[in-house]
């Protein structure tokens, strides 16, 4: 059987080898990618299964400890789109970021920042039925990394999407805005100029909460595909 | 460029890396375990090592599977037979860390066969995702099983250099308590370097 494809959009994508982030030298293919169709298999994927899929949701990350963690509370909210803009309600964003001091709970991040025992800096939820998620955290802080002489990563919160299937998966990162890392970033810089600030939140008033804390707005674009398979033919 | 892409009005969110520090939010317990003890269809376990250019263990990558149930049915709502799925128990989502020596492993069950373009079928396959550190956008390849007569018609395979079409097949490895394991290595070196696809 036929199956509606989704959109094949390359031009705005990282290449998989990017010299300047120098471990994309020992780890990106050699040989060119074969192009296949889009099957059964690529347009359905996980969608979501709730607790069976993952553990339970984390929406406000300053809650995960005994005590606030450290740090500028910050609201981050959005909607996850596809590319004709309709809304993909109920996948799964899972986010993960460093504490306010730029250092990961994890046991291979070297970087001598002060771990915050309040922070483990992940959570995990749903959209709704317009898409749309909001987390509760701490802005994350720069920090260094061994990619080259004095590299710093800019303040950044991973996110990971599932979509609709396993041709619409999507992990990034978002930044923040007039981030002077942003553009010295081998990382980001991997991604063309005006695709990379698609990256790039935007401070929102209206999401920021009077006395408690700022808001940011970072809306995420998924593969999309037609609605109807003539559509494709044309 | 086609009227497709014209209409869109909003571009893509691209690709970042996963990065090195995704085990606290990503991986969680059973992730890697697609089966419970009552799931039909043949248990298999799929494993291998992903290894970068220079031959060595890629510790921090991130392996997911997707596949279909052993009667070939996808847990999806675009899979038009999805009404008749009888085992709700399987969803066909997997996700694992490599280890130390870069070693992902799966234990699911051997899945059945599904439609392809226009009237082909497609052999077996798990359709596998992979990420890490320095991948600055997933890498996806699929495996294959050594023994299926219908990998000689496969659409996707028929894509492939035949000298290339050995890297997506995976090898049958000495049973572990009776349950066949399947190994496919995922490798950016040499001659034996993995296919990955465009997709
Ligand atoms: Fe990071």
């Amino acid at each position: 059987m036929d199956v509606l494809p989704y959109t094949r959009q390359i031009l705005s994508e990282p290449p998989s080898l990017y010299p300047a982030y120098t471990s994309t030298v020992s780890r990106s293919p050699r040989q060119p990618l074969v192009t296949i169709p889009q099957t059964l298999t690529e347009v359905t994927g996980p969608m979501a299964f709730g607790d069976r899929l993952f553990r339970p949701p984390v929406h406000d990350m300053t809650r995960q400890g005994k005590g606030e963690p450290l740090g500028e509370r910050i609201i981050v909210s959005g909607r996850i789109l596809d590319d004709r803009g309709r809304p993909v309600p109920s996948t799964v964003v899972e986010i993960w970021q460093c504490n306010a001091a730029g250092r990961y709970i994890h046991k291979k991040d070297q970087h001598d920042a002060p771990l915050d025992p309040n922070f483990t800096g992940q959570g995990r939820i749903t959209t709704d039925e317009e898409g749309r998620y909001r987390f509760i955290t701490i802005k994350p802080g720069a920090y260094p990394w061994r990619n080259h002489h004095n590299a710093w990563r800019p303040a950044h919160i991973h996110f990971s999407l599932l979509g609709r299937g396993f041709a619409t998966r999507l992990i990034t990162q978002m930044y923040f805005p007039g981030d002077p890392l942003i553009d010295i970033d081998p990382i980001a810089c991997a991604v063309p100029p005006e695709a990379r600030q698609r990256m790039v939140s935007r401070f929102d008033i209206d999401t920021t909460e009077s006395g408690w804390a700022l808001g940011y707005v970072y809306d995420i674009v998924l593969r999309g595909r037609n609605e109807t398979p003539m559509e494709n033919v044309k | 460029m086609s009227h497709i892409q014209k209409a869109l009005t909003h571009g893509l969110t691209p690709w970042q890396t996963v990065g090195p520090f995704f085990h606290y939010a990503l991986p969680w317990e059973g992730g890697n375990t697609l089966v419970g003890s009552d799931v039909s269809g043949e248990k298999i376990v799929l494993i291998g090592q992903v290894v970068d250019s220079d031959g060595a263990p890629i510790p921090d990558a991130m392996v997911e599977i997707w596949q279909a149930d052993a009667g070939g049915y996808y847990h999806h709502p675009d899979d038009p037979r999805h009404a008749e799925i009888k085992d709700r128990d399987f969803i066909g989502f997997g996700r694992c860390p490599t280890d130390e020596e870069g070693f992902y492993r799966f234990e699911t069950v051997r899945p059945g066969p599904v439609s392809g373009p226009g009237n082909s079928v497609q052999a077996p396959h798990i359709a596998i995702g992979l990420f890490g550190r320095g991948l600055l956008r997933r890498l996806v390849t699929r495996a294959y099983f050594p023994d299926s007569p219908l990998n000689e018609a496969d659409p996707v395979l028929g894509l492939i250099t035949p000298e290339r079409v050995a890297t997506v097949i995976a090898s049958a490895e000495p049973p572990v308590d009776g349950i066949p394991v399947f190994r496919l290595d995922l490798r950016f070196q040499g001659d034996c370097e993995t296919v990955f696809f465009d997709v």
